[in-house]
């Protein structure tokens, strides 16, 4: 989805600050619980394992396989209407967390779950960056 | 052990259905008011006897967070002595039943009114009427949206995704359920879809929505009111309708995530309402099952325990479910083909049924019924066992 027109640019609350920091490093980060260590994505004020409110930042290796996959066929927003049929994926991350995504280079229908995938990053502005994923083959194609 | 003291102490004496679908002309409160007035004709209650108001606003009320109070003056009811304006999603209807029937066990209140009502649906635009402003996309500004993700029908088509893959659930599957309940919706002319037959290969055929969903995996959309009056069994007795008496109910919220656990609160709520009614699935007559997919059904026959976990989809295949199948199954087209009254959809049919009232969709042994909601995705669940016997 490179040649994507304007996707909507995602506000950049408080909380998903950091995140955004880092994507436009082209660095994939997510909540670590500074008490328990459990990550979590998106930012939540809580951990939901021990309760603390103690959170810092944690780069993860951007690896992962796609936990589950849908494919769009309404466009709900004009930036997607000439890309309909497209795939949105739920990515499960090696350490752990999961992460809403598209797989880039790789048509709708041949992105399956298990797929082994990994970060690539696609400036939209100045502000936001957004982490795709690609096949993990595709790194040395 | 001696029967459970709730069982059959309280049971449903009205049920309101106003017209459903694209009908127009009042909103959220108008629909809820004219339901409640139909329940009480049905019952043969005045207002007055009203002392209860639970409610459910649908999406489009104004006033999310007392529209009890709202409809309370709407109606011009006094003295209510019981109110709450609830929200468990589809899991609503059951649970406002559930706060009926402990109210009027405890003394709480005598009769008291459940009711549902929505609106989203607009009259047709005259030509040349439709705007397009990039102001209607303001909602596209979350971290979903970047990458198109948009609404209820994505979020349960990932779970549905993860239970195809880890069950072999396939696309006939799920399009034999809404095959199977569009055949019951022939029978019921309150259904939007009564006289539109479907096919599997009409299901095959029909344009996608989010795959794995196809047109008719997602549930109707309908403008509408329904409402149901609960009071004690001893009272239902002497009004106008056969009383419908509540033999078990349960509630299950299993936190988490469903895409993990594939399973539904069905799994918590099931023994709690099957002790307090004390009996077995295999005593149930009719079934209604929450379906604001044809997944949702599937995931919800699994965890009841009609068939074992992740074979829902053969079961359904095997057209068990339709009319003549051997588990009379959401009898009225559910909300996949009647109408889309969230939770009380499937606690009107059971009614119907169990008063035999189902005319050309009437079950011919018809005592006792389970009813479930769902609400969220696969986020809150409640059910009944509902009987035409008091005991």
């Amino acid at each position: 989805m490179s040649d994507a027109p304007a996707r909507p640019i995602p506000v950049v609350t408080p909380e998903m600050a950091p995140f955004w920091e880092a994507a436009k490093r082209h660095q994939l980060v997510v909540q670590r619980c500074v008490a328990c260590g459990a990550l979590r994505f998106p930012a939540r004020e809580v951990c939901s394992t021990c309760l603390s409110r103690e959170v810092d930042w944690a780069p993860v290796s951007g690896r992962g396989e796609v936990f589950s996959k849908v494919v769009m066929h309404q466009a709900n927003h004009p930036a997607f209407a000439a890309l309909a049929p497209y795939a949105v994926v739920v990515v499960q991350l090696e350490e752990g967390a999961r992460i809403m995504s598209n797989v880039t280079g790789c048509a709708p229908a041949d992105v399956h779950i298990g797929m082994a995938v990994e970060v690539t990053f696609q400036p939209l502005d100045d502000t936001v960056t957004l982490p795709l994923f690609r096949p993990t083959s595709s790194k040395n194609g | 052990m001696g029967a459970h003291p709730l069982r059959g102490a309280a049971a449903i004496a009205g049920l309101g259905i106003t017209p459903q679908g694209k009908v127009y002309g009042t909103n959220g409160v108008g629909f809820a008011v004219d339901a409640v007035r139909l329940a009480l004709e049905d019952a043969g209650l005045e207002k007055s006897d009203l002392d209860g108001l639970l409610v459910n606003p649908g999406l489009t009320w104004n006033d999310q967070g007392m529209g009890s109070f709202q409809l309370q003056q709407a109606l011009g009811l006094r003295d209510l002595r019981l109110t709450a304006t609830m929200n468990l999603g589809g899991a609503t209807a059951c649970a406002m039943i559930h706060q009926a029937v402990l109210a009027i066990a405890s003394g709480m209140a005598t009769a008291v009114a459940c009711v549902f009502s929505d609106a989203p649906l607009k009259p047709p635009a005259p030509d040349g009427a439709r705007k397009s402003s990039g102001a209607a996309y303001g909602f596209a500004r979350g971290f979903e949206a970047a990458y198109g993700f948009f609404g209820v029908n994505a979020m349960y088509a990932l779970v549905t995704s993860r239970h195809m893959h880890r069950f072999g659930t396939t696309h006939d599957q799920l399009g034999a359920v809404a095959v199977a309940q569009r055949r019951w919706a022939a029978g019921n002319p309150q259904a939007q879809l009564h006289d539109k037959p479907l096919t599997l290969d009409d299901y095959r055929a029909s344009r996608w929505i989010v795959e794995p969903f196809h047109l008719f995996d997602c549930c109707l959309v309908s403008n509408g009111g329904l409402a149901v009056i609960v009071t004690s069994a001893d009272r239902a007795r002497t009004l106008r309708k056969p009383p419908v008496y509540v033999w078990g109910m349960g509630q299950g919220h299993m936190g988490g995530d469903p895409a993990d656990s594939l399973t539904s609160g069905a799994v918590l709520a099931k023994k709690p309402a099957f002790d307090m009614a004390g009996i077995g699935l295999a005593d149930l007559d009719v079934v209604e099952l929450y379906d604001c997919y044809t997944f949702t059904v599937l995931v919800t026959l699994e965890d009841y325990g009609f068939c074992a976990k992740g074979e829902g989809g053969p079961f359904a295949a095997e057209a068990h479910t339709g009319p003549g199948g051997k588990l009379a199954l959401n009898t009225g087209g559910g909300q996949l083909s009647s109408f889309y009254m969230w939770g009380m959809t499937p606690v009107s049919e059971a009614i119907i049924q169990l008063r035999g009232e189902g005319g050309a969709r009437q079950v011919a042994k018809h005592d006792v019924a389970l009813v479930s909601g769902n609400g969220g995705v696969l986020s809150t669940h409640s059910n009944l066992i509902l009987s035409r016997l008091p005991s």
